[in-house]
């Protein structure tokens, strides 16, 4: 497998890996290994709920319904690349929530007014915790521990311990509004089907683009037909799914920002300077200081970043459930914290991929909606849920040590 | 000494007496040998470490292993000491004269098999008795550990090891010598039979290193029988018997030192299969004009109320080479990474001239920009990210450079870059997508010079370039040294070996408690003489025009009429007196 890389790089026609996906495919089971139990998983429900679980319906509703555990694991996955924890981000969640509530529902004010300064209580939040994990150096366990018990209690103090409910339309459209019609619908939504084309095609063309540049830096790439293979199976994917939401309800406003999200992040963890710095701080911190990186700049964006995406989540949780409630979010961070790991984040830091944590969260998401479709307890859904994340770290742990043998 | 070996149930009476005289003879009465390991192979997935590889290990002798990083030393310890369990190689352990099928560690302790690694496996917030009694505690009544008791053996186990520390003194704040013998210790709480040392030189100075290979003479006059590997040839030859020379994962042969007929070249030629004409590349010196200029540098201990460096001034020029000699605790690594963006410790005072112009290097990346760059002298916590892949790594300390449009860092730049760096360095790996934990040492150090080099910088800062690396890949890091001030560069070597120092140097600076004892040009500078400079005691040196060296004296100092009777004052401590790490 190794041996058709190691050869020297004149070689002019592109270098590629092994043709044979099964190859492949076990070679870097660390990496797909999320994938497989991902598509096992969805099997199982399908077949427990006798297909329920992939009515087009519930799809639709998995999306909007668990939009914010998602985007919590994307500033989650950062702060655990770089070595941190965030135990806090529930009760952010929670504030940030009353915050538009108060101001929407009792004060009356537009909903982008409420949105925005939630966000902004978000970033405050996040700046706040920031300076103290960044720049007294408190561990930003005790920090986010500490503000998970503070931000609760602002929380019951801006909802005066009783509930809000009753958001104006407009702002609750941000979690369950839907695109639907903007070109006809003959059954199902022409539009979210286009919007699910422009997607394959998107990908396609990054793919072909990766690999033009990857050859012309004389690397190697996958074989021709793992690369159609792989995009074959993305583009079904993508369209039965599109075709799911068209025969529902449409596109999904939340899923679009979601969408923005993952495609932005995913784009800073991998090539801005700021992403880099992040796994050179969680993989070897004193290296990443001596080779001048400025950590404590670092760290304290990271949990801005944090806040911000808290104060998104919150708004969309908001939303969704069309008001504030004083327990709303309670164990959000530990369904974050969740995704990140089952998607492959190492709890030493400097491992883990946006994606990786997109499909973490999406297990979680399958398991706890299917649970809920199967009528099983509150008691047996906990203990599933404990079971899932214990065996999918043990299954990763490993997988490492046995890649760490030689 | 006969009777210290005679103890030993299973070893009864056998000992032959030319056991107990150190350095010297071997045992004459045929085949006693304490350990045979026969044909052991031992293949991970993919790769064969060890293919038939044989040795035999006589009672009471110092057996050496030698061969380059990667030869298989290490795997065949792990072997032999039951990390690798029975059954998973094949071959035989024949130990005491039994077949030995170790499943765990427990097992070959147990039978009286100890190894120390080459990282030191002391927990640093314990005692010295609670370490060497860890897994081993000394029980009282009714199962509680009687701590007086531990103590007092601790005591008498420090003793034995030539340690004068209080057995109550916590692990971390012994400087890394005492710390090998306090490991050494522990092993002898073990009824030890077999002591294995993994490197047990390799962060030691030379008097650290001679105090230790001191205790294994004492230890073998005791009947305990040693297993050492080394990189430090001049080591092997003076303290080993024999040697078995590993290439490659297969033995090569076995070399009787105790005969008197074996040299380091010799050696060399067996781990290399080659001989390796020289063991410093010829390098013509041509240097420029100054580039660095270091003044009156002084620079304060992080938690106490003392300064580590004191006044130094230093200057580089172009196109050369200088060497930063000093015995361990003497403020090398202190004195560089002070000047590297004040990142040891807390600045006190002192000016930095880049080209004649003062520059200000408040941090790293200030420091970066003014085209410093420091190689750390321990590059598994300080220069790597072990976890991630070459590329990444090479790239670590320029991220900017490859930051195009947008800021968005152009990753098939960077394997480009990190491709040219590995064909430039002869980094021995797969592809740049390799993960450097995996890498050897020497490989693992040319990546830590990669990612210096892509700073491009004027002034290279090398901690101890060829710590822990073999002869081979050294060669490899001193032709990169010559290739880089070939180019202009100006470079600053710092080094416990001194021969290294000399034969690629254009000039040492000495350093002593902190102070520039010294600058000689290398014309001048023989090994005695720079020790003697290195072991100055509370002398304030300032370098003259002519290079040469002006020896004043500090109020602390006895006065000395002048410094030829200051040489001889001073050249009795080198013999005689222990470094601080070890009184």
């Amino acid at each position: 497998m190794s041996t058709s890389t190691t050869a020297p790089a004149k070689a002019p026609e592109p270098k590629t890996g092994s043709a044979n996906p099964l190859v492949a495919l076990t070679a870097n089971l660390r990496q797909s290994g999320i994938y497989i139990a991902f598509v096992l998983v969805v099997a199982l429900f399908a077949v427990l709920t006798d297909g329920r679980s992939l009515a087009a319906a519930n799809v639709s509703t998995i999306v909007t319904q668990y939009a914010y555990v998602l985007v919590l694991a994307i500033g989650m996955l950062i702060v655990i690349v770089a070595g941190h924890i965030d135990l806090s981000v529930g009760s952010v969640l929670a504030v940030v929530g009353a915050v538009a509530a108060r101001l929407a529902i009792t004060y009356e004010q537009p909903w982008w007014v409420a949105a925005l300064a939630a966000l902004a209580v978000g970033i405050v939040i996040g700046a706040w915790q920031g300076f103290w994990v960044a720049y007294v150096g408190v561990p930003a366990f005790i920090v986010t521990l500490a503000g998970m018990l503070l931000f609760r209690g602002l929380d019951y103090l801006v909802l005066e311990n009783i509930s809000l409910s009753g958001f104006p339309p407009a702002y609750s459209k941000i979690a369950t509004g839907y695109l639907n019609g903007l070109m006809g619908g003959y059954g199902y939504d022409a539009f979210t089907l286009l919007i699910g084309a422009l997607a394959v095609v998107g990908f396609v063309v990054q793919q072909l683009r990766t690999r033009r540049a990857r050859v012309k830096y004389q690397q190697t790439v996958e074989a021709l037909p793992v690369l159609l293979l792989k995009i074959v199976i993305v583009a079904a994917v993508v369209m039965w799914f599109a075709y799911q939401l068209a025969t529902a309800r449409g596109l999904p406003i939340v899923l679009i920002l979601l969408a923005v999200l993952i495609l932005a992040y995913a784009v800073i963890t991998k090539s801005t300077v700021f992403g880099r710095q992040v796994y050179a701080i969680g993989g070897n911190l004193s290296a990443a200081m001596l080779s001048g990186v400025n950590v404590r700049k670092v760290n304290f964006w990271i949990f801005v970043n944090m806040g911000f995406l808290a104060g998104i989540a919150g708004v969309i949780f908001s939303a969704y459930t069309n008001g504030a409630q004083p327990a709303a979010g309670t164990g959000a961070e530990l369904d974050a914290i969740a995704a990140a790991f089952i998607g492959g984040a190492a709890v030493t830091g400097g491992v883990g991929t946006i994606v990786g944590a997109m499909v973490g969260g999406l297990l979680v998401a399958v398991i706890n909606n299917g649970m809920i479709i199967l009528g099983l307890g509150q008691e047996w859904q906990f203990i599933i849920r404990g079971m899932v994340l214990l065996l999918a770290v043990a299954f990763d742990v490993y997988n490492k040590r046995r890649s760490g043998t030689r | 000494m006969r009777e210290a070996s005679t103890t030993d149930d299973q070893a009864g009476g056998t000992v032959t007496a030319t056991s107990s005289t150190p350095g010297g003879g071997r045992p004459q009465t045929g085949p006693d040998d304490i350990l045979e390991m026969r044909s052991i192979t031992k293949t991970f997935p993919g790769v064969k470490a060890l293919s038939d590889v044989t040795i035999k290990v006589r009672r009471g002798e110092v057996h050496a292993i030698c061969g380059e990083n990667g030869a298989g030393k290490s795997t065949l310890m792990k072997v032999l000491s039951g990390v690798y369990p029975h059954g998973t190689y094949d071959g035989d352990i024949v130990f005491e004269g039994q077949v030995a099928r170790f499943a765990n560690i427990n097992e070959s302790e147990h039978a009286g098999i100890v190894i120390i690694h080459q990282e030191l496996a002391l927990v640093p917030y314990l005692s010295i008795a609670e370490n060497i009694f860890l897994g081993n505690e000394v029980k009282g009544r009714g199962g509680l550990i009687d701590w007086n008791r531990a103590n007092g053996e601790a005591g008498k186990l420090l003793r034995r090891v030539g340690l004068k520390e209080n057995p109550t003194t916590p692990v971390g704040q012994l400087g890394v010598g005492k710390q090998q013998l306090v490991e050494i210790a522990k092993a002898l709480t073990k009824d030890v039979k077999l002591l294995i040392l993994d490197e047990p030189t390799a962060a030691l100075n030379d008097n650290d290193s001679e105090h230790l290979l001191g205790l294994l003479r004492q230890l073998q006059a005791e009947g305990i029988t040693c297993i050492i590997i080394s990189h430090k040839l001049n080591e092997i030859i003076s303290i080993a018997q024999s040697t078995t020379i590993i290439r490659d994962g297969r033995t090569i042969e076995t070399l009787d030192i105790a005969a008197g007929e074996v040299t380091q070249d010799r050696i060399i030629r067996g781990m290399v299969g080659r001989d390796l004409e020289s063991r410093y590349p010829e390098r013509e010196s041509h240097p420029g004009e100054e580039v660095l200029r270091v003044e009156d540098w002084t620079v304060g201990h992080p938690t106490q109320d003392r300064n580590v460096v004191e006044g130094a001034s230093l200057s580089v020029r172009a196109g050369e080479v200088i060497g930063i000699a000093g015995l361990m605790g003497a403020g090398r690594t202190e004195l560089a990474m002070s000047i590297f963006g004040r990142s040891y410790g807390r600045y006190r005072g002192g000016r930095l001239y880049k080209r004649g112009q003062e520059i200000q290097a408040r941090n790293v990346r200030e420091a970066i920009k003014h085209g410093l760059a420091y190689a750390t002298e321990d590059r598994k916590k300080y220069g790597l990210n072990l976890i991630d892949d070459i590329k990444r790594n090479v790239s670590a300390a320029a991220l900017e450079k490859l930051a195009g449009g947008g800021g968005l860092v152009n990753s098939n730049e960077e394997i480009a870059v990190a491709e040219r760096s590995r064909k430039d360095m002869n980094i021995k790996a797969p592809t740049v997508m390799s993960v450097t934990g995996k890498l050897s040492g020497g490989n693992q150090q040319k990546v830590v010079l990669s990612k210096w080099i892509f700073t491009d910088p004027d002034v290279l800062i090398l901690d101890e370039p060829t710590r822990g690396i073999d002869v081979g890949a050294k060669y490899e890091i001193y032709v990169i040294i010559n290739k880089l001030v070939a180019a202009g560069k100006a470079v600053i070597v710092i080094s416990s070996e001194l021969p290294e120092l000399l034969g690629i140097c254009d000039r040492v600076y000495t350093l002593s408690q902190g102070r520039i004892t010294g600058d000689v040009p290398i014309g001048e500078a023989t090994p005695e003489r720079l020790m003697e400079l290195m072991t100055l005691e509370r002398v304030t040196a300032r370098s003259g025009a002519s290079g040469g060296v002006t020896v004043g004296t500090s109020s602390e100092a006895p006065a000395v009429p002048g410094a030829p009777q200051q040489s001889e004052q001073s050249r009795s401590p080198i013999s005689s007196q222990k470094p601080e790490d070890l009184a």
